[in-house]
């Protein structure tokens, strides 16, 4: 069966719901499509505390989006998973239907990499997103110990919410040194790392963990001298010096392997020490879905501060072929908050494009601010070095557009 | 296992279903996925692989890495976690014989 719309969206999370409502709302013809049963995307699982107003519960803010959509009557294809788009433009289901449109917006959000550790694929041994899930959406502990395998404002907001759940956080470790560790494995980096969090304030541990970060005392005398037991940040031991080498268990996982490791992370010959655990979180770090632009013909380029692979796109958010459109996670690592914004820019772009609306540039500016406006008052930032990421973007979509002409 | 009271997300507001789970019966909480549901009851093993028969639980928690695929009420591989459970729903673990059970 075969379906028109003005826009179809591929990802019912911030970005893909942000503008399903702003082009449904000027009177676009629009058709929502998300794999999951429910609607909301990574948004649902976040809780943080903002500087000024309070407690910010994403799952609360997903279900406002979901009602406005539907008083919009955009129809939604739920349980749906977008396997292909093709010109000019069919979208593709699963369940065989076929969705054409003008316009296409790939809002498809990020996945997390893989550390492979020996002993990962025991039962109790998840990706640091689904302990988000299970804690902050389903309320369920993910464990009643558990230990937490690499670095990065995702770890340590996720080790926060655990924290809050009445989880027993045993330590934040290191992955050992292999082919997907990278940076993460080694203590050096990841000193600097903390320190370049300063400016960030998700929460209060990780402002406080800047701090630490910063403070000369640990820069100048260097992971040498962090501590052996660690540093506690709101009770949970962050260990730069060792490395988790071994989960173990029966069936399910039981204890973890701990191991020294040097400055450079490579294991030293130091006693290996058993702990306890019923649960290991493991975070490698956030890859933006692009799978569906580089199949729609998109030309990609790689940009580490955003990311990784991301399509290229100018300021309107319009990648290489036109009427597809990028937003949210697929453009970038960034927090909901610039997912949903960069999503209602497209909608109105689009709304534009289309001729729903009256004062089009008008309005695409002040989207536009606005996506600048919430980025500047991120509360979380993905990679400390996100600007220059963007600069260079910006840089290359300009050369690719006078290439193109 | 379950966080009755959150200091930010309150208490748990949902009604009680029961499902079985390998021919043994459990309660859950209407809409929540089936492995939030078994996780509650201490269930952690969901299928057992095809090679080596080695037990599996959740990785990814949102859809993307099939490694929870159960059997729900006859229909193979459907994904624990994203998957709500419904009032005598009957899931099967993936990797072992009916006849086992
Ligand atoms: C595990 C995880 C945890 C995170 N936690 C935080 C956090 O605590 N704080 C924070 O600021 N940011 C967090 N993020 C970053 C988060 O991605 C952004 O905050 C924001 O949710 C991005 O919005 P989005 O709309 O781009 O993508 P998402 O929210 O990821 O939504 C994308 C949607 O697209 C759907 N989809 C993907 N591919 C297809 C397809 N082929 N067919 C159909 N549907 C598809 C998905 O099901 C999903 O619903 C997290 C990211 C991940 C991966
Ligand atoms: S845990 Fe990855 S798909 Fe269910």
């Amino acid at each position: 069966m075969l379906m028109k719309y003005d826009l179809v969206v591929i990802g019912a999370g911030p970005a893909g719901m942000g503008a399903a409502i702003i082009a449904a709302s000027h009177g676009a013809r629009v058709a929502l499509v998300d794999e999951n049963p429910v609607p909301g995307g990574k948004l649902r699982g976040q809780i943080y505390k903002e500087p000024k107003s309070g407690w910010w519960i994403g799952e609360k803010i997903a279900r406002n989006m979901e009602n406005k959509i539907k008083q919009l009557g955009v129809p939604c294809f739920l349980e749906c998973e977008v396997w292909g788009i093709y010109p000019k433009w069919k979208v593709m289901l699963n369940n065989g239907e076929q969705l054409e449109s003008d316009f296409v917006l790939i809002a498809t959000g990020a996945a997390e990499k893989a550390i492979p550790i020996p002993g990962w694929t025991k039962p109790g041994v998840m990706a640091i997103g689904a302990a988000q899930v299970l804690a902050n959406i389903q309320r369920v502990k993910p464990g009643n110990r558990v230990a937490i395998i690499g670095l990065d404002v995702l770890s340590l907001t996720i080790a926060y919410d655990l924290k809050m759940a009445g989880v027993d956080v045993v330590g934040i470790y290191l992955p050992p040194l292999n082919a997907f560790s990278s940076d993460k494995s080694n203590p050096l980096k990841m000193i600097a790392y903390l320190s370049s969090l300063s400016h960030l304030a998700p929460n209060p541990m990780l402002k406080l963990l800047g701090k630490i970060g910063q403070k000369e005392s640990v820069q100048k005398l260097g992971v040498n001298y962090y501590p052996p037991f660690g540093m506690r940040v709101w009770g949970i031991p962050l260990h730069l010096r060792k490395a988790v080498v071994e989960i173990t268990g029966n069936d399910i996982v039981e204890e973890i392997e701990i191991a020294t490791v040097d400055r450079n992370g490579q294991l030293g010959r130091k006693q290996e020490k058993r702990i306890s655990v019923d649960c290991v979180c493991i975070s490698g770090g956030l890859l933006p879905l692009v799978e569906l632009a580089s199949a729609a013909g998109c030309e990609c380029v790689h940009i580490e501060e955003l990311g990784g692979l991301i399509p290229l796109y100018n300021d309107q958010l319009e990648t290489t072929q036109s009427g597809v459109f990028v937003a949210g996670n697929s453009t970038g690592i960034e927090g909901a908050k610039v997912a949903m914004a960069q999503g209602e820019l497209v909608g109105t772009v689009i709304s534009d494009q289309i001729g729903l609306v009256k004062d089009g540039p008008e309005l695409i500016k002040k989207a536009k601010e606005k996506v600048s406006l919430e980025r500047k008052n991120a509360v979380i930032k993905f990679h400390p070095g996100l600007e220059n990421g963007r600069e260079k973007l910006e840089r290359l979509s300009r050369i690719s557009e006078v290439n193109h002409y | 296992m379950r966080i009755e009271k959150h200091p930010i997300l309150g208490y748990i507001d949902k009604k009680e279903v029961r499902i079985t789970y390998n021919g043994v019966d459990y309660p859950a909480f209407e809409g929540e996925t089936i492995a939030a549901a078994l996780l509650a009851n201490h269930i952690r093993i969901l299928r057992y692989s095809e090679k080596g028969k080695k037990p599996r639980g959740i990785y990814c928690g949102i859809g993307h890495c099939y490694e929870c695929r159960v059997t729900v009420d006859g229909e193979r591989s459907v994904r624990a976690c994203v998957t709500g459970v419904k009032d005598q729903m009957k899931i099967i673990s993936q990797g072992i014989d009916a006849d086992e059970i």
